[in-house]
């Protein structure tokens, strides 16, 4: 028994070293190569954080943290899946905590076009209520947390101009600008994207008088799937002193989620993948 | 609802325990605890509230109490889920302190399967719901609980439930929901039990010295409803028909005898709502066939009726949005109905109905405050609903609110409850 645990270990050691080996040479390629246009890298980014696979899986837990300490948990299971890949996608997300909101469902149909409204609903069990929900402005808070609808869902990249303006050992530093400022609170909001992965690391949001106001950071990010994976995510409000902390567990990819259950069935009765 | 009488100490008791739980569960986060891992193992989700509730009329009613609820309210929610299905029961013991009784309401108790790709089927006691208004229901003919809804509980409560079977069938073309209940589930009506109302046989507004005497279709099988609707979503725009066969959910009529009855009546309609500009449109069109009534000469039954809803949503600022209906009954056979009715007051042929909802979330939106108001231009009343909700912590919350009616006449929907207006404050605790 001792023995082959051993052998186990010593595949183990191997198999890291040679895993190691070979993240050193994609490494060393990647350093070598150029380095790509700003276009690329935010579309690059854009799918690593949101597009992953054709459809995916997460359960969610939401802690809410304001400023006085008092903590607010929200748990949510999340399914999504692409209908173009950077382009429009549908989600599902059933609560199962806070007490009140368990068993609720929202459904969205997310447009990538900025001139298209996302489709909206909600399930509210206790009425058996199917509701339609207006496309409300993004920059809303989602379920009462620091992260906004745009943060879960991701920002449309037609929205912004997008300009590099720092590269390091480890990042590309993007500023986002957006188009037409009347419609969001920020001036302008930087993206550190590791340029090996391309996940957004950090976010840094500048208000009107170009002061920073809100940090959003992947604090653990895993490789599930081969797909780079943020697994821990935390927004800061440094106005108003709150924070959330966002935590993806038992994360999948490539289920096979059918189109069917970003339909009104499912919304009334969810489907399994989303209950377990 | 099974109730039971219970004397008034009883009540208290139930009353005072339900108060000390959830601050005694909120004390002791250790017992808590200790309580989930022992219901975890369990393959049950076990979930439910406490709550306590209370309420006064801000008016003098003679023959009705001050207090317009008073009660102590367990909830428990039992679910299960297996490979073939999914089980839930769930029921509401309430100690009430107004009719000074103690209740069992069994709100849920029902078995859901989804035996092929296309089909889903829930059979047992459930809440059923269609149809796109806002509190406003044209081809929802699923009982509702009025009384519930006037004296301040939770919105909840307006969907009283169905004893029925209901298949759904999903195809490429359509949708098609067919509700079967095989025993009239009528409203929980205005009764004159504990809220005052309008009696058109005295001629004045009748209380506890007048309650609703009625004579129910109440046999299995005989007495039954088939509700359906067929459905389709084209490009996110949601149009469906519907067809209902059963009966005029709250009295429609009178018989010889004096006693309130519920006509026979079928209903057919149609509905679309979808996005338009940034907010959510809707439209909705009923027509009720009063087939005991048709050609509209029987004063004592309801008149056949058209009507027609529309209504649109949209968000006015960052979490703060408004709903805007505007709603008609058209009485089809308005000439008979004026010439053989006796002398009272007579309906209008078109009820004009508007309503607006403000909703405005605060604090992290721990803090909702919402308004709804009903008002008819035709009536000449109104029915305001403000509320304002708090989530004290992920499982405690308080609500305030209020049911106010005015009106000009003392026979009209809304206005005959002028001496009903009410406050109310609850407090409930989320597991």
């Amino acid at each position: 028994m001792k023995a082959r645990c051993e052998m186990k270990s010593v595949w183990k050691i191997a198999f890291v070293l040679g895993f190691s080996l070979l993240l050193f040479v994609v490494d060393k390629a990647v350093s070598s190569e150029q380095t790509p246009d700003v276009q690329t890298i935010v579309n690059k980014a854009n799918i690593v954080a949101y597009y992953q696979g054709e459809d995916g899986k997460a359960k969610v837990k939401m802690t809410i943290t304001s400023k006085q300490g008092q903590k607010r948990v929200r748990e949510f299971n999340i399914l999504r899946k692409d209908v173009t890949d950077g382009g429009d996608q549908n989600y599902f997300v059933y609560f199962q905590k806070p007490p009140d909101v368990r068993k609720m469902a929202y459904m969205v149909h997310k447009h990538a076009d900025p001139a298209k409204d996302d489709d909206r609903w909600l399930y509210l069990p206790a009425l058996s209520l199917v509701k339609r929900i207006a496309a409300g402005d993004k920059r809303t808070s989602f379920v009462g947390s620091d992260f906004l609808y745009e943060d879960v869902s991701g920002r449309s990249l037609q929205e912004d101009t997008h300009e590099l303006i720092e590269t390091t050992d480890q990042l590309f530093i993007v500023k986002n600008v957006p188009k037409q400022p009347d419609t969001v609170e920020f001036n302008y909001y930087t993206v550190s994207i590791d340029r090996k992965t391309y996940v957004p690391m950090k976010m840094e949001f500048y208000d009107k008088g170009d002061k920073l106001y809100r940090i959003i950071e992947s604090k653990k990010v895993e490789k599930i799937q081969d797909f780079y994976t943020v697994a821990q995510s935390v927004v800061s409000n440094l106005k108003s002193g709150s924070k959330t902390e966002m935590e993806f567990n038992d994360v999948k990819y490539n289920l096979g989620l059918k189109d069917s259950i970003f339909t009104e069935r499912y919304l009334q009765r969810p489907p399994r993948e989303a209950m377990r | 609802m099974i109730r039971f009488r219970i004397t008034i100490a009883l009540a208290i008791i139930w009353f005072a325990t339900w108060t000390a739980m959830p601050l005694l569960a909120a004390a002791s986060d250790e017992n808590a605890e200790a309580e989930e891992s022992f219901f975890s193992k369990l393959p049950i989700e076990t979930h439910g509230f406490y709550e306590v509730r209370g309420g006064y009329r801000l008016q003098d009613d003679k023959y009705e109490k001050d207090m317009s609820i008073m009660e102590g309210r367990f909830q428990f929610d039992l679910f299960s889920y297996f490979d073939w299905g999914d089980v839930k029961v769930k029921g509401d013991v309430l100690g009430d302190l107004v009719t000074e009784e103690g209740d069992f309401d069994l709100r849920e108790a029902n078995v859901f399967t989804r035996p092929t790709d296309f089909m889903d089927v829930k059979v047992g006691r459930q809440i059923l719901t269609w149809g796109t208004g806002d509190l406003i229901f044209i081809n929802d003919l699923f009982p509702k609980d009025w009384q519930s809804f006037f004296i301040g509980r939770d919105t909840e409560y307006l969907k009283a439930p169905s004893d029925a079977a209901k298949v759904s069938l999903f195809g490429d073309q359509a949708n098609l929901d067919i509700a079967y209940t095989p025993r009239f589930d009528p409203d929980r009506y205005i009764s004159g039990e504990r809220i005052s109302y309008w009696n058109s046989n005295l001629g004045m507004t009748a209380r506890q010295d007048a309650i609703v005497h009625t004579d129910e279709p109440d046999d299995w099988f005989s007495d039954s409803e088939i509700a359906a609707r067929l459905y389709k979503n084209i490009d996110n725009y949601e149009l469906a028909f519907y067809g209902y066969s059963g009966y005029w959910k709250s009295p429609g009529g009178q018989n010889a005898a004096m006693k309130a009855i519920f006509p026979d009546l079928n209903v057919y309609g149609a509905s679309l709502r979808g996005s338009v500009g940034k907010g959510i449109g809707n439209a909705e069109i009923g027509y009720y066939e009063s087939t005991e009534d048709q050609s509209g000469r029987n004063p004592m039954i309801n008149n056949s009726e058209m009507r027609y809803l529309i209504g649109y949503t949209c968000e006015i600022a960052k979490d703060f949005t408004m709903g805007l209906q505007y709603y008609i009954e058209q009485m089809l056979d308005y000439d008979q109905y004026k010439r053989n009715l006796p002398s009272r007051p007579a309906r209008d042929r078109y009820r004009q109905l508007t309503t607006l909802r403000l909703t405005k979330l605060l604090m992290n939106q721990n803090l909702r405050c919402s308004l709804f108001t009903y008002y008819s231009p035709t009536d000449s009343d109104v029915y305001m609903r403000p509320n304002v909700n708090y989530k004290v912590s992920d499982n405690m919350a308080v609500e305030v609110g209020s049911n106010i009616f005015f009106g000009n006449k003392p026979n009209t929907f809304f206005g005959q409850f002028q001496d009903n207006t009410n406050i109310y404050a609850g407090l409930r605790y989320s597991f």
